[in-house]
């Protein structure tokens, strides 16, 4: 995934930072509260939300399912509609495709769509690289790509934002992209959004290659479908010349039937809207409308590996709705940026260590970044039952145990940090399965009662450092009961 | 009926309040309470911290104990999910996993029989007035596990409500998790604790003496915190509000 992660610290420290930041969880609890509470009446419209969810859960299944016959029929679909397609094992080889291609152009510019998967590979940094300027057209996006930032979030990248922090990016920044912006600019939304329209209709109306991702395609004819609200993302599909679009695997469907569930899913969801206002879908190309080149490049980066997980693979049914996100009470804490990756939240915990695998600190972390509360499995509407995920990944963290990287087999090893911990579990679990050390242990504790402190020396400290611990009663309750029903115990 | 009582290990350990408040209300509601003396965990925070070979042991010797009885009541909603949900995963993965269908024989038996408490009040016993007297300002926080778990619905309030002499009020944001979740109120404290504070200002938005819930392990973590924070409120798990009388009232 992008370079701009790597090295981040595991979750428990990110997110120590971001509690601690009054502005930042007051920004997120406002944003997610709104919207949250939007969702759910645009979805209580719906009597039959329950079947489409159980819908769009089966069409996803039986694609992935038979994932590899979808995908050469939508190969074979593009290449008949006039269009040419890639295919990409990882990152580095997805952005050397996109890069020769644009090369290949001799331009020295593109406009970007907000995509999911161009961020999951580090496109605009490989770009940059190569001496190509990527400019996202994406409001959101361009707020964090101005302020030399990180999305936060999947849906609204800059949700970490307040107008009056946007305000001072545009004023700062817009100048040295392009079109600066205007004088004693305000804070206003109105004021914002001209101003963001003037810095980016000069690069619409310049560019000659757009790039971008995919909500959906569909394998029967080849389209590609784009989801969205402003209609940036129209100017990027429909202006230039040449039109490159990196999407995931994943996002196949086989046919145009199969749209009519997730076009009602996918804006309730995400912005809790009946419909998103752009709906935007291209086939190939067409002579004397929109780009006159077309390349599709398919990413796998992971997402064959994941398949191969029976319990993880779900995990490939998410349509980046976000609503995950936004009835997370840790996202909601946390902020987006301690996931570190460009999928935060509870669907960022379940794929991040599947397609990057756990073997570093922040991806070991994951899984357990979550209190298993069940919110996001409830509101997912492909139904991915994050937590059992979450769950299953943990034990591959604790415990070790098969799984496929890069296509082979291999038998992982439980990550670092955790010999302690197992050692503390195996105990306890000795402890349990023999009843009489466990009274043993509770009457230790009930007798020393009075000596126990008030704040507790190491992992315990996690605890007391801001919670009271209970008292230790004086008799635990088998005792009680073996002195008042005594007679009465007829178990073994 | 011959009903044993799950009481959970930090039931068991910390709470016994409690475990003598399930019995009292069930002795008084006609059941014939027992306590199988060989029961220890359900294996739930092994389970869920990614332990699941070592809980395995656990869930079997939960079997070998129960499995005999007509009925399993525990006041601890997420420990009736343990077993109700995750033991038939468990069962499921260990035959994925080539190793046949000992596991999932096991524990078949004890799966369907485990009730959490106010099930069992509603369900099987039929009953919403306990005959309970608890003269104080309550408000009911809904733990996750029992919410979205088990379903536990509105079977706890319409109990609440029953109660003579209590006062039942809302809590804002009841259904929010309160951060406890197990082991990850140690693995990420900063986020649980800024949950646990968020929760206790909730309830203490709403004026009630107690707050009420139907778990002890989310009750320990928000009274915790409560207790850190000096809040006036006192953390009640249902039971004991459930099994106060006029003539012998819970404290
Ligand atoms: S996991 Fe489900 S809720 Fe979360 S973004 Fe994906 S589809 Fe939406």
């Amino acid at each position: 995934m992008s370079g701009t992660f790597v090295g981040m610290p595991a979750f428990p420290e990110a997110a120590r930072e971001a509690v601690g930041n009054a502005t930042l969880r007051g920004n997120l609890r406002h944003a997610t509260h709104t919207i949250r509470a939007k969702r759910a009446r645009a979805v209580a419209e719906l009597s039959d939300w329950a079947e489409l969810r159980e819908a769009g859960r089966r069409i996803k299944d039986h694609t992935l399912r038979h994932l590899d016959r979808y995908l050469e029929q939508l190969e074979e679909s593009v290449t008949a509609a006039g269009g040419t397609v890639h295919w990409a094992a990882d990152a580095e080889e997805a952005n050397r495709i996109v890069t020769d291609l644009v090369r290949a152009t001799g331009e020295s510019e593109v406009v970007k769509v907000k995509s999911m998967a161009t961020q999951e590979i580090g496109l605009n940094e490989a770009l940059e690289a190569a001496g190509i300027r990527a400019y996202e057209t994406d409001l959101a996006e361009l707020i964090v790509q101005l302020g030399k930032d990180r999305p936060s979030h999947i849906l609204v990248p800059a949700i970490h934002r307040n107008r009056g922090e946007i305000r001072d990016i545009f004023t700062e920044e817009m100048g040295t992209w392009g079109r600066p912006a205007p004088e004693g600019l305000t804070d206003t939304p109105a004021e914002l959004a001209e101003a963001a329209r003037l810095h980016l209709r000069e690069k619409f109306l310049r560019a000659k290659v757009g790039i971008s991702g995919a909500n959906f395609m569909v394998a029967e004819t080849g389209t590609l479908v784009v989801v969205e609200s402003e209609g940036n993302g129209r100017m990027c599909l429909t202006l230039p010349e040449t039109l490159i679009s990196v999407v995931g695997i994943e996002k196949v469907v086989p046919s145009w039937r199969d749209l009519e569930v997730f076009l009602q899913t996918l804006p309730r969801s995400s912005t809790a809207e009946r419909m998103n206002p752009y709906t935007s879908m291209w086939t190939g190309t067409t002579d004397g409308d929109g780009p006159s080149t077309f390349h599709l490049v398919l990413l796998d980066n992971g997402r064959t590996d994941t398949l191969a997980d029976t319990v993880g693979r779900q995990a490939l049914r998410c349509i980046r709705c976000s609503a995950c996100l936004n009835v997370c009470p840790v996202y909601e804490r946390a902020g987006g940026h301690a996931y570190g990756s460009v999928y935060p939240g509870p669907i960022g915990a379940i794929l991040s260590p599947q397609l990057r695998g756990t073997a570093s600190e922040i991806d070991a972390s994951l899984p357990y970044a979550s209190s298993l509360c069940g919110a996001c499995y409830e509101v997912c509407p492909v139904a991915i039952d994050i937590p059992e995920v979450l769950v299953h990944l943990r034990e591959r963290v604790a415990e070790g145990g098969p799984a496929v990287r890069q296509g082979n087999r291999v038998l992982l090893k439980p990550a670092k940090g955790h010999a302690a911990e197992r050692a503390a579990v195996r105990a306890a679990r000795w402890a349990l399965a023999h009843p009489a050390a466990l009274r043993t242990g509770q009457r230790l504790a009930s007798r020393t009662r009075r000596l126990h402190p008030r704040t507790l020396p190491g992992p315990g400290r996690a605890w007391t450092g801001t919670r009271d611990l209970p008292p230790v009663p004086a008799e635990p309750f088998r005792d009680w009961w073996q002195r008042t029903h005594g007679g009465k115990d007829t178990s073994k | 009926m011959r009903v044993a009582l799950f009481l959970t290990c930090v039931n068991d350990t910390l709470y016994p309040d409690t475990g003598r408040a399930v019995v009292k209300l069930l002795t008084r509601l006609g059941v014939d309470v027992d306590f199988p003396m060989a029961q220890t965990c359900c294996g739930q925070a092994h389970y869920n911290t990614g332990y699941r070979h070592e809980t395995e042991p656990l869930a079997r010797h939960f079997s070998d104990v129960f499995g005999g009885y007509e009925a399993i009541v525990t006041p601890s909603g997420s420990c009736a999910a343990m077993v109700r949900e995750l033991y038939p995963r468990m069962g499921e993965r260990a035959r994925a996993e080539g190793r046949g269908d000992s596991l999932a024989r096991t524990l078949a038996p004890v799966v369907p029989k485990t009730y959490e408490l106010t099930e069992f009040l509603v369900d099987v016993l039929g009953v919403t007035d306990v005959g309970a007297w608890f003269p104080h300002k309550v408000t009911y926080h809904p733990t996750c596990h029992g919410l979205r778990g088990l379903g536990l619905g509105d079977r706890p309030r319409r109990l609440l409500e029953a109660v003579k002499g209590l006062e039942l009020v809302e809590l804002p944001g009841a259904e929010e998790c309160c951060g406890f979740g197990g082991t990850f109120a140690l693995k990420n404290a900063d986020v649980s604790a800024a949950m646990g504070a968020d929760k206790v200002r909730a309830a203490e938005s709403t004026g009630a003496q107690v707050l009420c819930a139907a778990d002890n392990s989310c009750l320990m973590h928000i009274g915790g915190t409560m207790s850190r924070l000096r809040t006036a409120m006192r953390p009640v798990h249902i039971a004991e509000i459930l099994a106060s009388t006029e003539e012998e009232p819970a404290v």
